[in-house]
């Protein structure tokens, strides 16, 4: 816990001479979940995407400590070291959990597939590690044999968070992983993310607009706006006492409920 | 030397959405808590008492001076710390019993209370065990136990919420109107164990507007009302 | 007398079949991977293996004798086709016999008998490409071979398994080629998978309308996939061939009547017919000798 997980220096993405992000530096620990907020457009996305290597920035560099202690530049690394990471030490919950499972094959290798991936070849083993972790996003286990597509909105996306989980990534990275689920089914998995980020000390950034969702989950956050962080902090100082006008019209604009 | 040491803290809140104004809440401010006793924030409504409280536990930001704790046996700077930092002293260093309890949906009464012993690292059995022995103490009724508070009335909230504050053993604890809703009987025990924070030498700085628990718990009265910002805006 | 205009030698224009030789000598060079080339029209329809016609043309000499053969057999149109085809436009010598053939181009078997040095497989191939099934991004699965990230066909046993409690794959069953290149070995039942691994002859894979050869070269390993749990097995028959009575041989069932008769027959016809010749008869079969 003495050395931080991800290192952010002067990030900065341009879609031609438009501009997504700019400038952006941070530093994330072990076990501390960060939240990026900010209205559509503001550039926290490409922020996601650039910061989890899916999207290459114009200029800066991300520094991550691999497992080996080694810090590396994640746009330096080959493909192969950069997929074996994002499918290994990474995780990625898309908002749409489409994106994120494989709708025609069942749930339980949904789950197992980043287990094969990285060379489990027992299948007894598989499977129960796959059962586990569905018990563990609240799945039950006579439906390991189901398809995603036989599931409601808030299953999908409980599924999707042990897909992610199962090899035990040290950093996840999430977008907007509540957006499109009804209130109801909101909380509980909220709470599960919640419980799990605690459990296993995971490392997660936090896209959404949803303030109510980064109070819950998160650690710090971050307020993007125009493609620039102008308000970074504490997440109960940030929506407590906001400084930045644009940071205390969002709070305002809040619902509370 | 002081548990928690504030010198010179200053907050004003400036209102973007109202054209800038400029609200002056506290300046000067001064004051210091030693371990094993209870100073108590006075003045009227308004006058910054829990803005007072919120900066000294960081929940809000300052716009000058220092709030020093004594974390691990060095001197922190709170009001300068980043997050991460400040994020540690609470942990270890500074509890908060807020005025409300912000509830998460589908924790139960029990697992709310255990839960800053577990972030701690204790062991859950134990934690579970401490919880019960408070929220027993506190009179919730164990049938509330394994539920969410979020149904809980105001009162059975504010006990919750007062048995998560009380049950780890912060060196420093904030107290905002811990007893505002509560019955006779469960005040006196919330004063009982206050007096007992005390006597293993907690440093306490609390908010309390019933004058008869004020009575029976401080050893001193800071007037609040002594920062007032002298030009107003 | 008019003259007719001649087809090139085995139909394909010279430039063709050297186009077509380059992309099976590094189909050779690197045992199991997907090499694109330049698929011709041919005068038959997609799926009716214009792949393996084409790599068969770009190899055959005059001295080859050919052979084809279609689920086995000998002796079905598009076998009898391909035959035909090839003794017209190269006037090569055809054959049944396994044995006597130097190159034997197949839909979906090998042949019983171990193939040996000198001898030339050529397979049919509908869908070259292992993981298509559950990747269609033909940039991706590219992706994927090139960094050998292979979890995806395990996926796809673990639902059979899931599913049927075992490995239900039984044809186009996935292999890995020494140890390297996943590799489709087109829809030959799981049967003839043992049969590719180690082989004297050199097996290449033509897949037309995919526009893809690859190979197999002598002495090569080849790994059907599996769990350790459930391991790779081949099918196993109850009875041996009603004609032949040949055991370990793979079987078509062959339906007889409208009331449920039927019985089991060797896929591969002349291995059938050689053993008949040699006096092997099955419970349905007729001895030769009393004809």
């Amino acid at each position: 816990m003495s050395e931080p997980l991800l290192r952010v220096d002067n990030l900065t993405k341009y879609y031609g001479s438009r501009l997504g992000c700019a400038d952006v530096s941070f530093e994330l620990w072990p076990g501390e979940v960060l939240a990026i907020v900010g209205e559509s457009g503001s550039g926290k996305t490409t922020l996601l995407n650039s910061l989890s290597a899916t999207l290459e920035p114009s200029s800066g560099r991300t520094l991550y400590r691999m497992r080996d202690g080694q810090w590396r530049n994640i746009y330096e690394l080959s493909e192969a070291e950069r997929r074996f990471l994002v499918r290994t030490d990474w995780g990625f919950v898309h908002q749409n959990p489409a994106d994120g499972l494989r709708m025609t094959v069942s749930a339980g290798a949904n789950v197992g597939e980043r287990l094969m991936a990285v060379g489990d070849r027992h299948y007894g083993r598989i499977r129960e590690t796959a059962l586990d972790w569905l018990g563990r996003v609240e799945i039950a286990a006579d439906r390991i044999d189901d398809q995603p597509r036989a599931f409601s909105g808030g299953m999908r996306q409980r599924l999707q968070i042990a897909r992610n989980l199962v090899t035990g990534p040290r950093l996840v990275f999430m977008d907007e992983p509540t957006g499109g689920l009804d209130v109801s089914v909101q909380a509980r998995l909220l709470d599960l993310l919640r419980g799990l980020v605690g459990e296993l000390g995971l490392a997660a950034i936090v896209v959404t607009h949803d303030l109510a969702v980064a109070r819950l989950l998160s650690h710090r956050m971050m307020v993007m706006k125009d493609g620039y962080v102008i308000e970074a902090g504490l997440t109960d100082r940030v929506l407590d006492d906001p400084r930045e006008p644009y940071t205390q019209l969002l709070v305002s604009s809040f619902l509370q409920v | 030397m002081a548990a928690l040491s504030v010198q010179n803290l200053a907050k004003t809140f400036t209102m973007h959405l109202r054209d800038g104004v400029i609200l002056p809440v506290v300046e000067n401010v001064n004051f210091e808590v030693h371990s094993g006793e209870c100073v108590v924030l006075g003045g009227p409504s308004g006058a910054g008492k829990s803005s007072i409280l919120k900066m000294v536990y960081g929940n809000y930001g300052v716009d000058a001076g220092s709030i020093t704790l004594q974390h691990h046996g060095e001197a922190v700077d709170l009001a300068t710390a980043d997050p991460r930092t400040v994020l540690t002293l609470r942990r270890d260093s500074i509890g908060y019993v807020s005025q409300f309890l912000r509830t998460v949906p589908r924790v139960s009464a029990l697992d709310v209370v255990a839960e800053p012993l577990l972030i701690r690292g204790k062991d859950r059995a134990e934690s579970q065990q401490t919880a019960r022995n408070l929220l027993a103490r506190l009179n919730l009724p164990e049938r509330l136990w394994s539920l969410p508070p979020a149904t809980f009335s105001g009162g059975e909230q504010q006990r919750v919420n007062i048995a998560r504050g009380f049950i780890t053993e912060h060196p420093v604890l904030l107290l905002d109107e811990p007893t505002a809703s509560l019955d006779a009987t469960n005040r006196a025990v919330v004063v009982a164990m206050i007096s007992e924070k005390k006597a293993s030498g907690v440093a306490l700085l609390g908010i309390f507007h019933d004058e008869e628990v004020r009575a029976q718990v401080a050893d001193r009265i800071v007037d609040v009302t002594a920062f007032a910002p002298r030009i107003a805006a | 007398m008019t003259t007719l205009p001649q087809y090139n030698f085995a139909y394909l224009d010279e430039q063709t079949k050297r186009m077509i030789r380059r992309a099976i000598l590094k189909a050779i060079a690197i045992p199991g991977y997907q090499v694109p080339f330049s698929s011709r029209e041919m005068p038959m329809p997609y799926g009716w293996g214009t792949g393996g016609v084409q790599v068969t043309a770009s190899i055959i000499g005059p001295d080859d004798v050919l052979k084809v053969i279609d689920q086995g057999a000998d002796d079905t149109t598009n076998a009898v086709s391909i035959r035909a085809f090839f003794a017209k436009v190269a006037q090569v010598e055809t054959t049944t016999h396994t044995s006597d053939a130097t190159i034997i181009q197949t839909r979906h078997r090998i042949p019983e008998k171990a193939l040996s040095k000198g001898q030339v497989l050529v397979y049919q191939v509908p869908i070259p490409e292992p993981l298509r099934f559950l990747e269609p991004r033909e940039t991706e699965t590219r992706k994927m071979h090139a960094l050998e990230e292979y979890g995806l066909m395990h996926v796809k046993l673990y639902e059979d398994i899931a599913r049927h409690g075992r490995i239900a794959t039984t044809y186009a069953y996935p292999v890995k080629v020494e140890g390297r290149y996943v590799m489709d070995p087109s829809p030959t039942p799981k049967f003839d998978n043992p049969k590719m691994h180690m082989s004297e002859a050199l097996q290449l894979f033509g897949a037309g309308r995919e526009h893809r050869i690859y190979a197999v070269p002598p002495h090569t390993e080849v790994v059907s996939l599996d769990f350790e749990d459930h391991p790779f097995a081949i099918q196993h028959f109850e009875q041996p061939c009603a004609l032949c009575g040949a055991e370990q041989v793979y079987l078509d069932e062959v339906i007889l009547d409208d009331r449920g008769g039927h019985m089991y027959v060797c896929s591969d016809t002349d291995h059938c017919e050689e053993r008949r010749a040699a006096g092997h008869v099955g419970d349905l079969g007729v001895k030769e000798a009393a004809e």
